[in-house]
């Protein structure tokens, strides 16, 4: 990694670079030591002196209508301190992130398997346990809806949510659509323009985020009647916002504090535990803790929406691309949730990172009796990148190409179009990036004559000593939008304070941001240390004191909320200089901070910054928004409607038992665009882990839902990647700066997950020869044996 | 819930027959997920962890007595010699932790179809044998006997099982497993196989795709006849595709699998015969090997 020196201060570069551990060094995380020894505190780790704890039914049927709760035994149990239903509630009765469809506890009806009814509040979680099983619920058991033809036949099958009680922008069970044209669209002219057409449908199952630790939290009642509430989340404003109305408090009474989190990937961004632990906090008086059990965590909480895609694409001879038609239909089970910006992504990134003329989309998420689905990781654009990349190996084995070139041939580039009409206006590195993985060394062959068998499919499992190995190579490229879009201002909150502490000159950087394991605490403490050249930073706890960091999620944190740091550090700073200016006198124009000094590049030093600073602090507070974007059009699609976008490309070398249909993962190549890395070891993390959680929807990672019952809710048969599975992942990182975003970087944890998957998937396929139109790809699928 | 903690085999009896409805707890990794997973709320605990002998094993040269709770790990490294088949058994069940906790006797208690020692077990012939006692006294089960039902052994209520008796191998020994991840994964299904030259048999067993851990009796009997008629213990010929071939159709035809979250019924079908053909052809080479070398 190059050395960096910022512009006009070139003979300060010895001061600058004593702090190492400032913006594009990787200073090591603050956390990573004890979460490695498992001694970092996690939300579930918390206690208080006097505290119960909470439990909630939940509902064993995916569709009934409630005909009674009876909770007069459960609150005979000695040792419990409440029992509430939805008739207990002082405020709201429905929240939600977007849309406020979901009942905080069910009335009358249960719309998924796992839905909460009622709560509990004892002194053991036994007890609470105990008395969960003592609430007498009668249900009408009513047949669930669950399919797309069962979802889209309203008026046959019924309606999820009645059409008196929708809340949503859709109609019948159509909770969000987006329509998308493009050049001329798709029509029978434009079809005959093409000299050859590929199609297919493809298939993505529900995936979830598989964080490991479970949702939990601890509110407490505030004498003030307010609640403070400890929890794991990825968004402490919104969760307020979400909760204040339902518990019947203004926003200023409802103060949280970020909990250790232990893993989120979109999975926290709605609300889990919030509302029902300060529900039993209200009515108890008494400090309530929640714990979800790991079975119930898959209840409770939302999962990638399951998606069926059809795609069509024509392209000329010589490779192309004249048009490409799309129609995705999204699972959101029973609750909006973020499945309207889950459509949007969809649609709007939904034919990928390609050069298109003449383009048609219709994304749609359902409403439907299944578990609720909404924000994971590469969310809209996971789902489509699956089936536009498996078109693009499709077509190129048609046109007889090679897959890297036909699709660098049509690859977009800065000054292109998106099909939304927005210009790509910062670099798109599309067709280099391909080349990049394409470039690389291929991992060596298999060895047959010195075998490990963890290295084959299988491992340890000892299912093959070479026999049935077959290697494939697959690549892909995928597209994501970094930042909220269409016309949502996600903007960030950062306060800095510049003191005396020691001697030394200190700064501490409060946000409410939420460090879910991103590293955003690391950056922000070298961002603070580049802009006030110390070295000794503090991070302040993130809480609601101060404004809101927006969510930590669409690849944002470090763009948002670390540029909030870098303009509340530059306002400290210039606060500072300017005491200096009063002070002393100084005419100088070239000033700057550091190496805990006010320097001069003419001058040289003026004054070290504790003299200047004495006993005052500066302590300021700035708000980061990004620029503006707009709504897409309803039907056209159109519209400047993304903030940022970033691009990875990977390549997949796997080894396939053929006979045994059991896959083994090489090598996972990655190159990806981040225009700067602010901490390139973490940034390197960010795309390793991205491509792990890839590989995991390639070949496993599937929650199976049968009638609307979850079948897998543990981590016994829902699957995860382990060591074993998880190859080495070299990653080659580009830096062409954003001109539009804090140091020229872009958002990264996002698109490795969204490029990754299908690499893997066409690997399998270069492998086995089968065409492979569902993720995960599992061993039925690659032994007729399905 | 009552929760005994004998120091003594004897009081360990004591408690049982007291509590015959207490559960057995060692290393604890399959009681309590169930527990943490409410699956089941038993009575009371009785917990063996202060009992040493459990975790102790011998070889009289014939025979391994093999401690219930000898841990995994200690299988894998202290006995892999005499018990191949279970040791590579071992190398597949859980994670580290999993291993260093646990051992033969909770898998034998639990019966899962599922338990990874199961088809090792099978395979170590018809003279594996279950200690297992009760204030009554101690009786032996052969292993064709102890399996009855899901999850059911054929133990007595009052009953604890003290050790396994497992005679040391006398040929190569193999087992596979297939999961759909490459490691920490329980069995979609499994098999275990070995050659016995002693006595001229082989012996089987199928995990995961019956009501309980089976042997695959026609297949050995074929094989066994085969190896017999054509002299192969003797001279360690190939034994040709068709003989495998044909293994692997009869151990595929013992299996009575089901379709569930973790994989389909004609899956574990197709997947045991590959897996028998591969362990036959694993074991049979180096056993073709050491009569040629012996030559």
């Amino acid at each position: 990694m190059s050395t960096r020196t910022i512009q006009g201060q070139k003979n300060l570069q010895d001061i600058r670079q004593a702090s190492k551990d400032g913006i594009g060094g990787s200073p090591l995380r603050p956390d990573g030591n004890l979460k490695v020894k498992g001694e970092f505190a996690y939300s579930s780790d918390m206690w208080h002196e006097d505290m119960l704890w909470g439990m909630a039914l939940r509902s064993p049927h995916p569709r009934a209508n409630i005909l009674s709760v009876d909770i007069s035994e459960a609150l005979k149990l000695p040792g419990v301190y409440a029992v509430l239903t939805h008739e207990d509630i002082p405020g709201s009765k429905f929240y939600g992130l977007e849309i406020q469809d979901q009942p905080a506890l069910a009335i009358d009806k249960v719309r998924y398997h796992g839905e909460a009814i009622a709560l509990v509040a004892a002194d053991h979680p036994e007890t609470a346990r105990r008395a969960v099983k003592k609430i007498k619920v009668e249900y009408e058991v009513l047949t669930p809806i669950v399919t797309e033809e069962q979802c889209l036949a309203p008026e046959v099958h019924g309606y999820v949510h009645e059409p008196h009680e929708f809340k949503s922008h859709g109609y019948g069970n159509i909770c969000h659509e987006q329509k998308l044209v493009s050049g001329l669209g798709v029509t029978d002219e434009v079809r005959a323009l093409a000299d050859v057409i590929v199609s297919g449908t493809y298939e993505v199952g529900m995936q979830d985020q598989a964080f490991l630790g479970p949702e939990s939290g601890l509110a407490v009642p505030a004498e003030d009647g307010g609640i403070d509430l400890y929890i794991a989340t990825q968004w402490l404003h919104v969760d307020r916002q979400q909760m204040a109305p339902v518990l019947g408090l203004p926003e200023e009474k409802v103060r949280l504090t970020l909990a250790g989190v232990g893993g989120a990937f979109g999975g926290r961004e709605d609300l889990s535990m919030q509302i029902h632990a300060s529900l039993l906090a209200q009515r108890t008086g008494k400090p309530v803790k929640i714990v979800y059990a790991r079975d119930e965590s898959f209840f409770g909480h939302v999962h990638r929406h399951p998606a069926r895609m059809f795609y069509e694409h024509g392209a000329t001879r010589d490779g192309k691309l004249v048009f490409a038609d799309c129609r995705i239909v999204l699972d959101g089970g029973a609750y909006a949730s973020a499945s309207p910006a889950v459509v949007g992504n969809a649609a709007s990134l939904g034919h990928g990172p390609y050069v298109i003329p003449n383009v048609k989309m219709h994304a749609i998420a359902l409403y439907s009796n299944n578990p609720s689905c909404g924000a994971m990781r590469g969310f809209g654009a996971v789902q489509a990148a699956f089936g536009y990349e498996s078109q693009m190996d499709k077509l190129a084995a048609e046109l007889g190409m090679d897959p890297v070139e036909l699709r660098q041939l049509n690859a977009m580039s800065e000054g292109d179009l998106m099909p939304t009409g927005q210009q790509i206006d910062s670099p798109a590195p599309v067709a280099e990036l391909l080349q990049r993985v394409k470039d690389m060394p291929l991992p060596p062959p298999l060895d047959l004559d010195d075998l490990d068998v963890r290295a084959l499919p299988g491992a340890l499992s000892n299912t093959s000593h070479g026999e049935g190995i077959v290697r494939g190579v697959g690549y892909s490229v995928g597209i994501k939008n970094v930042g909220f879009s269409e016309g949502f201002d996600d903007y960030s909150t950062a306060r800095v304070r510049l003191e005396v502490i020691g001697g030394e000159p200190v700064a501490m950087v409060h946000t409410a941001m939420a460090e879910v394991g991103q590293g955003g605490v690391t950056v922000h403490a070298q961002i603070a240390r580049t802009e006030l050249g110390v070295e000794q930073v503090t991070i302040h706890p993130a809480n609601t004191e101060v404004g809101s960091a927006g969510s930590t999620s669409a690849s944002r944190q470090t763009y948002m909320t670390g540029g909030a740091v870098k303009l509340a550090a530059e306002a400290v700073k210039y606060a500072l200089i300017d005491k200096g200016r009063r002070r002393y006198g100084w005419t100088h124009q070239d000033i700057t901070l550091a190496g805990g000094k006010v320097v001069s590049e003419s001058a040289g030093v003026l004054v070290p910054m504790v003299d200047l600073l004495g006993d005052e602090a500066i302590d300021l507070t700035r708000e980061h928004h990004h620029r503006p974007t707009v709504p897409f059009d309803k039907e056209t699609g159109q519209g400047f409607g993304h903030v940022q976008y970033t691009f990875c490309a990977n390549r997949a070398v796997v080894d396939v038992d053929v006979e045994l249909g059991l896959v083994k993962v090489v090598e996972l190549t990655a190159a990806q665009d981040v225009g700067k890395a602010l901490n390139p070891l973490s940034v390197v993390g960010q795309i390793q882990g991205g491509c792990t959680q890839a590989l995991g929807l390639a070949v496993m990672e599937e929650i199976i839902v049968k009638d609307g019952k979850v079948r897998n809710a543990s981590f016994t048969d829902y699957l995860i990647p382990t060591i074993l599975d998880t190859p080495p992942i070299p990653v080659d990182i580009l830096e062409l700066p954003d001109p539009n975003a804090p140091y020229g970087l872009r958002g990264v944890g996002e698109a490795p997950t969204v490029s990754a998957t299908p690499s893997i998937v066409a690997a399998i396929r270069q492998a086995t020869g089968i065409a492979l139109n569902r993720i995960p790809v599992r061993p039925e699928h690659l032994t007729g044996t399905l | 819930m009552e929760f005994l903690r004998p120091a003594t085999w004897d009081e360990a009896l004591a408690a049982k027959a007291e509590y015959p409805t207490a559960l057995p707890i060692s290393g604890g990794t399959d009681v309590m997920v169930e527990m943490n997973f409410d699956v089941h709320r038993p009575s009371a605990i009785l917990d063996l962890n202060r009992i040493t002998e459990l975790t102790e094993w011998s070889n009289d040269g014939g025979v391994v007595r093999l401690g219930a709770a000898v841990p995994y790990t200690r299988i894998i490294n202290e006995l892999s010699g005499p018990l191949p088949g279970l040791a590579l058994a071992s190398h597949t069940v859980g994670s580290p932790q999993i291993r260093n906790r646990g051992g033969v006797g909770g898998n034998l208690g639990g019966a899962s179809p599922a338990g990874d020692a199961h088809p090792a077990l099978l395979a170590a012939g018809r003279d594996v044998f279950v200690e297992a006692c009760s204030v009554r006294g101690t009786r032996m089960i052969a292993i064709d006997d102890f399996y009855v039902g899901v999850k059911r052994n054929s133990l007595e209520q009052d009953e604890l099982i003290r050790a396994v008796h497992i005679p040391v191998a006398d040929g190569p020994q193999q087992f596979s497993k297939i999961g759909t991840r490459n490691a920490m994964v329980i069995a979609v299904c499994a098999f275990g196989f070995a050659l016995h030259p002693k006595n001229g048999t082989v012996g089987t067993g199928i995990g995961s795709a019956a009501p309980t851990p089976r042997r695959a009796v026609e297949a050995e009997e074929y094989l066994q006849g085969v190896l017999a008629e054509r002299g192969l213990w003797e001279s360690g010929d190939l034994l040709g595709t068709e003989v495998i071939q044909r293994f692997g159709e009869l151990v595929k035809a013992a299996a009575s699998p089901i379709d569930d979250v973790r994989g389909t019924a004609d899956y574990r079908r197709h997947s045991l015969a590959v897996m028998a053909r591969r362990t036959l052809t694993w074991t049979w080479n180096d056993y073709s090997k050491q009569i040629r070398s012996a030559a």
